[in-house]
């Protein structure tokens, strides 16, 4: 008995574990700023001619209510894009870049040996399955998502340069089919990122306050794998 | 803090730098199942070989708080939240993209140019106009005015630009709005003409003023290219009045508010006046329009 009372933690101590570094912290949230941006004021300027067909004659696809939208009109959602492409751009290289000279992108990246571990993964967050043994910084759910998420983060900026600049990135432009086709790949990517949003904050909001905050001190509380 | 505390807390970070996993002195690496690290963890580690501390909740609490204060410069981002430094900070934004397109911008590099198959059929080019199709322009008496930095200024009919040399193109047009045609277009070098009226090709801007009210303003980089016309001509025809005739600015390598219809007077400069650099953009739309 006495042993088991020793060996707890007394109460004015805590446990804790150093998560996530500064460089990443940063790169997260002003990346999370900016991706609210550019899909509010991306979908405003989509709304100027809510089609990718021709236009004439002209048949709208869908009609994207103003109020999901920022920018007011297409100059004021051009002028949040074209401010804030510059931060996401910025925040996601720091990040990619980070990741590579450190190493860490071992953790992030899904890998083909990651893919026998999602089921039992994918079963135990949505059919209450048993909880598969922790034994990496992300599970295989975790990584298809993070690494899907940066894949569509690329694409959206290369497909963005291609729009901007057809003709001085023609040689991004140019394998996409050009200005037109460009369009389309950028509203796919788009979509292929806010895929991940609603999971992600779903996922973070299941795992409570003291996983949310590890993201902003980098430091978790009381982990679970202690 | 005391010494003692900063060297202590230094210590408990760089101690818990995440992945750095190292395996014990005194135990080989095992194997493992695919996905777990390859190497035997230290005692009281995470998944990721972090280590796991106990510290007193006091030093949590001083952890937080220094940490907290290292993010606190992203709250800087709020400031876009500010109505008053709302708009010059999109307006900084927007001009940094400019100076960005114009760094970017290739004097010889062309624009893509299209097969006759490609060109759309004349009547599903769109006739896009901010106020009416057509200002009721006098072609009959129709000059070009000519201003500025030029050694010949002066009123240019439209037969002495049909002399100089024509070029005729299909090149895309694309619209801000987002939707983009292929179309056939023919006149004279923008260039060919400078260098007839004499105008100083060091010279910044080329400024434009049309028969609706729209006014324009150009890089002197882009009016050089050689994709750039004084266009005259659509599908082997003049002008019709609705395209903009008998003249209108046409470059693929700018978006279409910058190609300005029913040009009246053209002025060659080195200074652009605010609240008069064109139409769209002293409502908001960026200046250079460069693509």
């Amino acid at each position: 008995m006495a042993n088991i009372a020793a060996s707890r933690p007394k109460p004015e101590t805590i446990t804790v574990s150093y998560e996530h570094p500064l460089v990443v912290r940063v790169a997260h949230w002003l990346n999370a700023v900016a991706v609210f941006v550019l899909i509010g004021s991306g979908l405003r300027i989509f709304r100027a001619f809510p089609s990718f067909g021709p236009k004439i004659p002209q048949k709208d696809l869908i009609d994207i209510p103003q109020q999901l939208t920022l920018g007011g009109w297409l100059a004021g959602a051009l002028q949040w894009h074209f401010t804030f492409m510059w931060i996401f751009v910025g925040s996601g290289l720091l990040y990619i870049i980070y990741q590579l000279a450190t190493g860490h992108w071992r953790q992030v990246l899904f890998l083909p040996g990651d893919i026998k571990g999602l089921w039992p993964m994918a079963r135990h967050y949505f059919l209450l399955g048993p909880k598969p043994k922790l034994d990496a910084a992300y599970n295989p759910l975790q990584k298809l998502a993070y690494t899907a998420t940066i894949f569509f983060g690329v694409i959206s900026t290369l497909t963005g340069m291609a729009l901007y600049k057809p003709v001085q990135f023609w040689w991004l432009a140019w394998p996409m089919g050009g200005f037109h086709y460009a369009r389309i790949w950028h509203f796919v990517a788009m979509c292929g990122f806010v895929a991940f949003i609603p999971g992600h904050l779903i996922m973070v909001a299941v795992h409570g306050w003291n996983n949310f905050y590890s993201m902003v001190t980098g430091w978790k509380r009381d982990p679970e794998y202690q | 803090m005391s010494e003692d505390r900063r060297k202590e807390e230094q210590q408990l970070v760089r101690e818990n730098e995440p992945a750095q996993v190292t395996p014990r002195p005194d135990q080989p690496p095992e194997e493992t199942d695919v996905g777990a690290p390859a190497v035997v963890l230290p005692a009281n580690a995470g998944p990721a070989g972090e280590p796991i501390r106990v510290i007193s909740a006091a030093e949590g609490r001083r952890i937080n708080r220094r940490e907290l204060l290292k993010l606190v410069p992203l709250v800087a981002v709020g400031a876009f939240a500010i109505p008053k430094f709302r708009q010059p900070l999109l307006d900084e934004g927007l001009a940094f993209s400019d100076w960005a397109s114009a760094k970017l911008f290739g004097r010889h590099r062309l624009a893509h140019t299209f097969s006759e198959r490609d060109v759309v059929p004349f009547d599903r080019f769109p006739y896009n106009f901010y106020d009416v199709a057509d200002p009721g322009v006098d072609l009959e008496h129709w000059t070009l005015t000519v201003e500025g930095l030029v050694e010949r200024p002066g009123d240019y009919k439209l037969e002495q630009i049909q002399a100089l040399p024509k070029v005729v193109q299909n090149t895309r047009h694309v619209c801000v709005e987002g939707w983009d045609v292929i179309g056939n277009f023919g006149g004279a070098r923008a260039s060919d003409f400078l260098r007839f009226v004499g105008a100083d090709p060091s010279a910044r801007f080329l400024e434009a003023e049309c028969a609706d009210g729209y006014y324009e303003s150009l890089d002197m980089a882009t009016i050089l290219h050689p994709q750039t016309l004084f266009c005259y001509e659509m599908y082997g025809k003049p002008l019709d009045r609705g395209h903009g005739a008998p003249l209108r600015l046409q470059m693929p390598t700018k978006i279409g508010y910058k190609q300005a219809k029913y040009l009246l007077s053209v002025r060659v400069t080195n200074v652009l006046l605010a609240g008069k650099r064109g139409y769209w953009e002293d409502q908001g739309y960026d200046w250079y329009g460069g693509l």
